[in-house]
């Protein structure tokens, strides 16, 4: 794909609204459900999430063109990526730990977690399927993570409201949270077609 | 079948795992976090059941705020006199004579005693459950439904139910009040272990429908009151309560006491 203005932020509008990763992917749903209790926990969840689909889309489009392709073992792109994952959580994990303490505490359990996150592989994989190029292979990752940290942040401020609603005892928790998470992606199929790629 | 292709997959994948390897390990000295020393000494230094009684989230929550002077030392209970003078020992600070607690069970309704109000045999056999039907099993709404919630809680083996009602081990108690929280009715209250003569009941009906429903309630005679004099002893909201730091344990209250509400342990 040529590299001009149009193309980036059609780019960016398919990447954030129209294939929204939890949206309409349904990927990295765990998290999405898991910490979006706070606004701001979600936020920094979107953001280290980012921060791990921007770089493991990077490393995994090295990886896969310059060791996988030249040697003729595609086959292991599944484990392979997944140990590239796998190795930059844990990075981003210490350098948190180290950086911003407040987060890391904040985060929790589910900071390990996004090596399992599913959007994490499901990205990378993406852009090999669709034959980006690194830089598109990167920008697809960031905005990809943008619109889940968009969904997420969303999420939590409806749940943060919903603390104080009046809610049937049978659909007070979870239940809620997930017919919401339905309806948010109905409204988001009203991106279809946006972005017309 | 060509052997390079899995030569070629164990020597990518393997070569993958050391580089990362490598890096991590270089990564974890680079951004190794300074763990206060303080911490691993507190940390070993308390009770270490994870109880929270203390209020914090586990003995690692507890630790991390003394550690930092956010909590007091004096707040492990289970871990008493010795976990103190620890604390005190680690953190610099003067270590205080604490007032030994346990958990007293403030009701004597046991099967016989107390009038029952039905039979309850439903399948949670749990007091929360129990006390929402109509006003609970006994006709007393003050007092121990001996279902056990509280046994269920207890970390330190210190409670079992007897006829009907909790009993605790004073030696066994830690004092750490994970029974007093969990109890739906409040029959569970931290005192101190020296006071020894305690009105054990909380029934705050009338006079004569707190006799009606139990043989051993505070009927709020006043006759205690009157029997004590150290001005130990008041009667508020038809309960009679000893105010442990004046009594003095002479047991004249107990002896006057019509219903046997007051108890004085040996």
């Amino acid at each position: 794909m040529e590299l001009s203005l149009t193309n980036f932020l059609l780019f960016m509008v398919n990447c954030i609204l129209t294939n929204n990763f939890i949206f309409s992917r349904y990927l990295g749903c765990c998290p999405f459900l898991g910490v979006s209790s706070k606004v701001e926990t979600a936020a920094g969840m979107g953001i280290a999430v980012t921060f791990v689909m921007a770089l493991a889309s990077l490393f995994t489009y090295s990886v896969y063109n310059y060791i996988l392709v030249p040697l003729g073992i595609e086959y292991l792109i599944t484990i392979s990526f997944i140990l590239v994952i796998a190795a930059l959580v844990q990075f981003v994990e210490m350098f948190m730990k180290k950086s911003l303490p407040a987060l890391y505490n904040a985060l929790g359990i589910y900071l390990p977690l996004i090596t399992t996150n599913c959007a994490v592989l499901g990205v990378t994989l993406l852009n090999i399927d669709n034959k980006y190029d690194m830089l598109w292979s990167v920008l697809n990752g960031t905005f990809g993570a943008l619109g889940f940290l968009l969904a997420i942040v969303l999420m939590a401020g409806v749940r943060e409201r919903l603390e104080s609603s009046n809610i049937p005892k049978a659909f007070k928790g979870f239940p809620i949270s997930l017919v919401i998470a339905g309806l948010m992606s109905v409204a988001f199929l009203g991106f279809a077609g946006l972005g017309g790629m | 079948m060509d052997v390079n292709a899995i030569v070629y997959a164990a020597v990518v994948l393997g070569g993958l795992g050391v580089l990362f390897g490598a890096i991590l390990t270089f990564a974890d000295k680079k951004f190794a976090v300074p763990v206060d020393e303080r911490f691993v000494l507190v940390r070993e230094a308390v009770a270490g059941a994870n109880c929270g009684a203390c209020g914090y989230p586990g003995c690692d929550g507890y630790a991390n705020a003394v550690v930092k002077g956010k909590a007091g030392i004096e707040l492990c209970t289970p871990g008493g006199q010795k976990t103190l003078d620890a604390l005190a020992n680690i953190m610099g600070k003067e270590s205080a004579q604490t007032e030994v607690q346990v958990a007293r069970v403030l009701c004597q309704g046991e099967t016989g005693v107390v009038k029952p109000r039905y039979d309850y045999a439903g399948p949670h056999q749990t007091c929360h459950t129990a006390v929402s039907l109509a006003g609970g099993p006994s006709m007393c709404v003050w007092g121990c439904v001996g279902l056990g919630d509280c046994v269920k809680v207890c970390r330190f083996d210190a409670m079992k139910i007897e006829n009907g009602i909790v009993v605790i081990d004073e030696n066994k108690c830690t004092a750490c009040g994970m029974c007093v929280m969990e109890c739906p009715r409040s029959v569970i209250k931290l005192l101190p272990k020296a006071a020894r003569v305690t009105v054990r009941c909380q029934n705050q009906a009338a006079p004569r429908d707190a006799k009606e429903s139990c043989d051993r309630a505070c009927i709020a005679c006043r006759r205690c009151v009157k029997a004590c004099q150290f001005d130990a002893i008041h009667v508020n909201d038809n309960i009679a309560l000893i105010d442990p730091h004046k009594c003095t344990l002479c047991g004249e209250c107990v002896k006057v006491c019509p219903t046997n509400a007051i108890e004085q342990l040996a």
